[in-house]
């Protein structure tokens, strides 16, 4: 077969391309180099809007907040045998609504079994139902934690004996002072051994595989 | 220019229409009492002619409707009534209300309530509108489902209407804590607990509910930025969407109608 010589030569670059309009040798028409210029800088532009704005919204969730202690009373003020109720703020900013109850009593080699926490020397339980939040009351004669809104009931060391609670009521750090006074800090978690965990919120299970469906927060120090 | 084709106008009843010209009026001499008596259609005509709109309006309000078409096909435009409703009370309340969750938030509702002139009223209608709208989505979204609605091609619409009536609960959420009483606080961290019981992201979700790990300073503003700003813009968008769906699929016939058996189309088919 003779070759044609009037023939177009064919376009290397761009015959299996199917780029419309390309001269020959070109692998980008000015069109195609266009539009992508063009797109590339409004994503760039939105992006410079849209990613600071987000980080902006969802930075709260990796703020670690400083420990806070507060001092709660004198030492003579507990005992070991039952709760004293008292205000701690958790959140010096909202007046009223930063406030909570904690029941603190002293440790009791009777019954408090506890292998994880031997040092301490009070015990300091939230008042944050387990279950969803609600505040818990300890109910002397009952010698129960009784949560008002969906009927969780906790037995004197906070473990869970009736309803929804997934597991057992939060604790808070103790420590005495110089002044012979009980201090509260940071607030920790525990699972049914009462074992400690980096506080989580309500209804977040932590035995077994809830511990790691239900992670800490990323600005929490690990336990 | 050439002359574009007039499209057709809806009939007006008799009493409205405009008499004809009596005999020695039309001599085409214009007075300003005609100009006047035309400014209203002047304008019209003056938008229409640099926008093209009225095809659009049309496009959009005079459309053909099946027979049975009944009292239950209202329900979707009573839900979309709602919506604004809550949309201009709510913007006027926001002219009163102080995100402070350091007592001015309560304080600036008590103040609506027993201070502000009709501030009860504006109020009340959003408190009791909000509760008439979801009972208004989920009537809309039961005669919908139980007249087929949903089915090919109209199911894109049923997925937007299922985002609208989850930014419709968002809206509830956000909404109730706004007041700041004792109610609103609970009722909002059992909510947001109830948010952190999901596996994985939960806790992370209740994070950026707060806006940290404790009901602080920044979560009432952060609701109320959600509650008036986020979700009603993603609303007022979303409602578009679902109205254009509408008016481009057309409704459907009741289910207790069938079609009509026609003599020419049995003909022609063989």
């Amino acid at each position: 077969m003779v070759p044609d010589k009037h023939a177009k030569p064919t376009p290397i670059y761009t015959l299996d391309r199917a780029i419309p309009g390309a001269f020959d040798g070109e692998t980008v028409t000015r069109r195609r180099f266009m539009t992508g210029s063009a797109h590339t800088a409004g994503a760039i532009a939105a992006s410079a809007f849209l990613l600071p704005s987000l980080a902006f919204a969802v930075g709260p969730i990796f703020k670690s907040t400083p420990a806070r202690w507060e001092s709660v009373g004198p030492t003579d003020m507990f005992n070991e045998f039952n709760y004293v109720p008292v205000i701690l703020t958790l959140n010096p900013q909202i007046g009223e609504a930063g406030k909570t109850t904690v029941y603190v009593r002293k440790f009791n080699p009777a019954i408090d079994v506890d292998p994880y926490d031997k040092g301490a020397k009070f015990i300091a339980i939230s008042n944050r139902c387990a279950h969803l939040g609600c505040p818990v009351r300890w109910v002397d004669a009952a010698e129960r934690f009784i949560c008002p809104c969906h009927g969780g009931v906790y037995d004197l060391l906070g473990r869970p004996v009736g309803g929804p609670p997934v597991r057992p009521l939060d604790r808070f750090y103790t420590r005495v002072n110089a002044n012979s006074e009980v201090e509260l800090g940071p607030r920790f978690s525990v699972n049914s051994q009462l074992r400690p965990f980096s506080p989580r919120d309500p209804g977040e299970a932590l035995d077994g595989i809830g511990q790691y469906l239900y992670p800490s927060r990323p600005g929490a120090q690990k336990l | 220019m050439a002359k574009l084709p007039k499209p057709p106008t809806p009939t007006l009843p008799a009493p409205l229409q405009a008499p004809p010209p009596r005999p020695g009026e039309g001599n085409g001499k214009v007075t300003p009492a005609d100009q006047a008596g035309q400014a209203g259609t002047s304008v019209v005509d003056w938008v229409d002619e640099r926008t093209s709109l009225s095809g659009g309006v049309r496009w959009m309000l005079f459309r053909k409707v099946p027979k049975g078409t009944n009292w239950f096909y209202t329900l979707g435009s009573a839900t979309m009534f709602a919506f604004l409703s809550q949309a201009v009370t709510g913007v006027f309340l926001a002219m009163y209300y102080r995100p402070d969750p350091n007592g001015g938030a309560y304080e600036s509702i008590r103040h609506v309530t027993n201070e502000v002139f009709l501030g009860q009223f504006v109020r009340g209608m959003h408190k009791w509108g909000s509760s008439v709208m979801v009972v208004l989505v989920f009537l809309h979204m039961g005669r919908t489902f139980f007249f087929g609605a949903y089915k090919y091609p109209r199911e894109l619409n049923w997925v937007i209407g299922v985002v609208l009536l989850i930014l419709t609960m968002v809206m509830s959420f956000t909404g109730y804590l706004l007041p700041f009483d004792q109610r609103a606080y609970w009722a909002t961290i059992v909510g947001v607990n109830i948010n952190g019981t999901g596996p994985l992201i939960g806790p992370y979700l209740s994070d950026f509910l707060r806006g940290g790990p404790e009901f602080g300073a920044t979560t009432l503003s952060r609701f109320y930025a959600i509650h008036m700003l986020l979700v009603p813009g993603l609303l007022i968008a979303l409602i578009s969407a679902h109205l254009y769906l509408v008016a481009r699929l057309g409704t459907t016939a009741p289910p207790w109608l069938k079609a009509e058996e026609s003599p020419e189309l049995r003909e022609a088919e063989v």
